[in-house]
C-alpha cells in the first residue's frame, strides 16, 4: 500500500508497521501481574531490615519476576516515551530526544538487572 | 516529516486547544503524563536495588530518603501514577478488542479508572501502614 516515497522513508507497509503497537502490548500485558507482584513485595517489606530485604530479593522465584519487571517496563517505557517525543518535539531535537529515552530505558533497565543479580548470587 | 518541498501551507488538522476539555480528552493526557512520570519512578526502582546490592550502609541511606516527608509524597504520587496508568493500560487493552468504544462505555471506564486508581492508591497506603502498626 506504499506509495514509493513512503517506502523510501522506511513508512508505511514494511511488512512491520504493527510491530511496536504488539510489544507495547505484550509488554502491557506483562507488566499487569510482575507490577501487582513489586507493589505487593514492597508493602510486605515497609521497615523491613537490610537482611530480610536481601534475602528476599535473592529467592530465585522473586529475582526472576523482578527480572522480568525490569526487562518488560524498559521496553514499554521506552515505546511510550519515544511516541510522546514524537508527537510533541520536532527535527534534529527529536532525533537527540529519542536516543536519550533510549539511553535512559536501557540504563536503568540495565543497572536493575545488575542490582537484582548481584543480590540474587551473593556478594 | 517536514521537509521543505513537503512543508508548504497546508492546512492543519484541529488540535487540542480548539476543543473544548473533556473528561476522556483528560484521561489521554492523563494516560500521557501518568506514563512519562513513572519513567522517574523505574529511576527509583533502580536506586532501590542498586542500593540493596552495595550494601546496609547504602540502603539506609535510600530508605531514609523514602522514609521522610519528601520521600513519602513522591512515593504515594509514583504509586498513585502506576496504578492509574495500569488501569488506563487495560482500559486500552479492552479497546484493543473493539469492545467498549461507544459513548457510554468510554465515561463509564473514564471514571472507573479516575475513581479505581485513587481508591486503590488509597487502601494501599491504608494497608500499608497498618502492617506497620500506625493502627
Amino acid at each position: 500500500m506504499a506509495t514509493p516515497l513512503a517506502r523510501v522513508r522506511g513508512l508505511g507497509s514494511a511488512r512491520r508497521g504493527t510491530e511496536t503497537f504488539w510489544r507495547q502490548r505484550m509488554t502491557a500485558v506483562a507488566n499487569v501481574p510482575l507490577v501487582l507482584f513489586l507493589i505487593l513485595s514492597i508493602v510486605t517489606h515497609i521497615g523491613a531490615s537490610y537482611e530480610e530485604v536481601h534475602a528476599y530479593l535473592a529467592r530465585p522465584l522473586v529475582a526472576l519476576a523482578l527480572l522480568a519487571l525490569v526487562v518488560s517496563a524498559a521496553i514499554h517505557m521506552r515505546i511510550g516515551l519515544k511516541e510522546i517525543i514524537e508527537d510533541y518535539v520536532h527535527g534534529g531535537a527529536k532525533v537527540t530526544a529519542i536516543l536519550l529515552a533510549t539511553f535512559f530505558a536501557a540504563g536503568v533497565g540495565l543497572a536493575s538487572i545488575v542490582a537484582i543479580l548481584k543480590i540474587g548470587l551473593g556478594s | 516529516m517536514g521537509n521543505a518541498k513537503m512543508g508548504a501551507e497546508r492546512p492543519l488538522s484541529p488540535h487540542l486547544q480548539i476543543y473544548r476539555p473533556m473528561l476522556t480528552m483528560m484521561m489521554s493526557i492523563a494516560h500521557r503524563v501518568s506514563g512519562a512520570s513513572l519513567a522517574i519512578g523505574f529511576l527509583l526502582l533502580a536506586w532501590w536495588l542498586l542500593a540493596i546490592s552495595l550494601g546496609p550502609e547504602p540502603y539506609a541511606q535510600v530508605s531514609g530518603f523514602f522514609g521522610s516527608i519528601a520521600g513519602r509524597t513522591l512515593l504515594f504520587l509514583f504509586s498513585w501514577a502506576l496504578i492509574h496508568h495500569m488501569l488506563g493500560g487495560i482500559r486500552h487493552l479492552i479497546w484493543d478488542t473493539g469492545h467498549g468504544l461507544d459513548k457510554v462505555s468510554i465515561e463509564i471506564f473514564a471514571w472507573a479508572t479516575i475513581i479505581g486508581s485513587t481508591t486503590l492508591t488509597v487502601l494501599l497506603w491504608v494497608v500499608g501502614y497498618w502492617l506497620q502498626g500506625a493502627f
